[in-house]
């Protein structure tokens, strides 16, 4: 190679860091993280908001910081922190200097500039058309074009991370396969090239009509082309975040996939039929025939589904086989029992595994089945059932996999480490009490992105049950739990950089340790029982099975047929 | 029982399985990756708005 690069290997760890690499890594995800403690506390207001007697934000600021919400927290977090995952999987865990280190800065700037222009943008007023943006709402002409430029330094930082893999073939710093965390990492990857290309196929001429260059964006062509962007871009966060959890099992436990090839195998039906799946956002839209809705929601979807029943089995499974294989074997959970709780690490993770498999899971296969998804439309139980995947799944993963890598990273002991070891579990119950709290809202008719719970300027009055009521000062309470925990979450990321204790310089000395192997190699664990986590597995599909007869049953009451 | 098949390390290609060499490829997973949701949900949705009947007032 002509060019040589700076390297380190970590002497905790045993990973190895490029030094491009590495700062790419530190500056997406710390600029990540400013971007969700923005968003973050727009969420807590808009909790407070929607709770009837507390009512804090007047209207238009409702709508304004919904719009910035949405933005900062599902885009703009997630996909920074997503661009220091695809550097960290590629460049450091085929242990390989990054390709083309200069364009990914580019790509960082491109996203920081375009989302500065988006928020400034919603910030003054003029652009409250929700993240979705939906014409003919229209928004001021740089809302559109900041998003696009920060799609399109997105999609120059994916390229890098192909481009990296292109270099550890040649240089053949892997042996077979690619392992299994760069695997997910990949099909994040992919499915990122095609959200973006839909996104820059539907807000390019958006933004020539904001301009007045076109007449007419036809909203119903606008909702299927935004959808194949908004979408995907939730499955490009679901491959990321499952493959920190094989990660994390890998760092924390050793382990090894129960079987490589299945978990692989789960990816390549993400690669195939998740993004299909964006037909469950126009399931009650006239104009697409139930062949197209059901075939891109249902017939396919549940083999994406499938591959993500498989990542749920599988990660705890590989777990309890590495825990079993140091001798917690006692009964059906001891290898659980006796796992690292105390750990933000593991117990983010776990939680967000757990989360993301019964609250988000199961309720998205229900809304995305055609006759139930009417009863729930548009409800509050939609936002319910998201923030499950994306903060207590996606969100949650990346809190935790950053009490790892931030202190590595920086080379600092973490700050506040007894507030660390309690940080998942008040974010995570404050996020479980947000979804729970939106769906039972949203069950009883509760509509979403609605500032006037008691409709009192209707010309026709309506009341909800005042249960609804209840659920959603409930929403309120547990939104400010988990804005307590979400800046928790910050504060101590931003004090381990600024204020924790540097760690000494052993590297010259002290051989650095072996790097875990169940990270750099593709490799299954070999034939061990797992009992507990099939028993874990059962109670899901009874739930999964029970809620969806629950809801046929709901239905037929809608229709007054029972 | 662990199946020892990757130790061909002498030299001779072994015979990687199609399957196997699908997944080894990236550009070809990109590829599929893009195509498919162009053609079942992108392609296949604008063709039937496409085709909605324009109305007459
Ligand atoms: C402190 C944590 C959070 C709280 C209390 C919170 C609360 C809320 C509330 C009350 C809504 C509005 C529901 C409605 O009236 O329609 C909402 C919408 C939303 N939230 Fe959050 N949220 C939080 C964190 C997050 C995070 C971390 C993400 C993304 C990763 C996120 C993504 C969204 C999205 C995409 C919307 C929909 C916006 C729209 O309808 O345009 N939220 N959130
Ligand atoms: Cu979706």
């Amino acid at each position: 190679m002509s060019i040589l690069s700076k390297s380190r290997i970590c002497p905790e760890t045993g990973l190895f860091f490029d030094d491009q690499a590495e700062k790419l890594i530190k500056w997406n995800a710390v600029t990540g993280v400013v971007f969700l403690l923005v968003g973050g506390a727009f969420g807590v207001l808009m909790a407070l908001t929607r709770w009837t007697e507390v009512h804090i934000l007047p209207a238009d600021w409702f709508y304004l910081l919904l719009t910035a919400h949405g933005l900062d927290a599902l885009i703009v977090w997630i996909i920074f922190f997503e661009m220091a995952v695809l550097y960290l999987a590629s460049s450091t865990l085929l242990k390989v200097r990054l390709a083309a280190p200069k364009w990914a800065w580019l790509g960082y700037w491109l996203m920081l500039i375009g989302a500065v222009i988006t928020n400034v943008m919603v910030l003054e007023g003029d652009s409250s058309v929700m993240f979705t943006s939906y014409p003919p709402m229209k928004a001021h002409p740089l809302f559109y074009l900041g998003i696009i430029i920060f799609a399109v330094g997105a999609l120059i930082g994916t390229f890098c991370f192909f481009g990296t893999l292109v270099l550890a073939k040649e240089q053949k710093t892997y042996e077979g396969s690619l392992p299994l965390v760069t695997f997910g990492a990949l099909t994040a990857a992919i499915i990122a090239v095609f959200t973006i290309a839909s996104g820059a196929i539907i807000l390019v001429p958006t933004l020539l009509w904001s301009l007045g260059y076109i007449a007419h964006i036809d909203p119903l062509m606008y909702k299927t082309i935004w959808w194949a962007m908004g979408h995907s871009s939730q499955q490009i966060n679901v491959s990321a975040h499952v493959s920190i959890w094989y990660l994390i099992a890998a760092i924390i436990f050793g382990a090894k996939p129960l079987s490589e090839k299945v978990s692989r195998m789960a990816f390549l039906f993400y690669i195939f039929f998740l993004q299909l799946a964006s037909a469950h956002h126009l399931l009650v839209e006239p104009g697409l025939s139930s062949e197209w809705k059901i075939f891109n929601t249902s017939y396919a979807m549940y083999l994406a589904v499938l591959g993500s029943m498989i990542h749920g089995l599988t990660v705890p499974g590989s777990i309890e086989a590495a825990q079993r294989k140091k001798g917690f074997n006692k009964g059906l959970f001891e290898w659980l029992r006796r796992a690292p709780w105390g750990n933000p690490v593991f117990s983010g993770m776990f939680m967000s595994l757990v989360m993301f498999g019964f609250l988000g899971g199961i309720t998205g296969v229900i809304m995305g089945t055609e006759q139930i998804n009417i009863i729930m439309h548009n409800t509050l139980y939609v936002p319910g059932h998201f923030h499950a995947t994306v903060v207590a799944g996606t969100t949650l993963t990346f809190m935790a996999i950053s009490y790892f890598l931030v202190p590595v990273l920086f080379r600092r002991e973490l700050w506040l480490p007894g507030l660390a070891k309690w940080q998942p579990y008040i974010y995570g119950l404050g996020v479980a009490g947000i979804s729970v709290f939106m769906m039972a809202a949203g069950t009883l008719g509760v509509s979403r992105r609605h500032w006037d719970n008691n409709f009192a300027d209707a010309t026709l009055g309506f009341d909800y049950p005042a249960a609804a009521h209840m659920f959603l000062a409930l929403n309120g309470l547990s939104g400010l739990l988990a804005g307590l925990g979400g800046a928790s979450f910050c504060i101590i990321m931003v004090g381990t950089i600024l204020w924790g204790k540097k760690k000494g310089d052993v590297a010259a000395t002290e051989p650095a340790p072996a790097p875990e192997p169940a990270v750099h190699q593709a490799g299954s664990a070999g034939s061990i029982a797992v009992p507990g986590t099939f028993v874990l597995a059962l109670i899901f599909l009874g739930s999964f099975i029970l809620y969806y007869y629950v809801n046929w049953k709901y239905l037929s009451e809608v229709w007054l047929l029972s | 029982m662990t199946s020892q098949d990757n130790n061909a390390q002498d030299g001779e290609h072994e015979h990687i399985p199609f399957f196997q060499r699908m997944l080894d490829n990236p550009f070809l997973l990109l590829f599929i990756g893009v195509v498919m949701p162009t053609v079942f949900y992108i392609l296949w949705g604008v063709m039937e708005i496409a085709t909605i009947p324009i109305a007459t007032y």
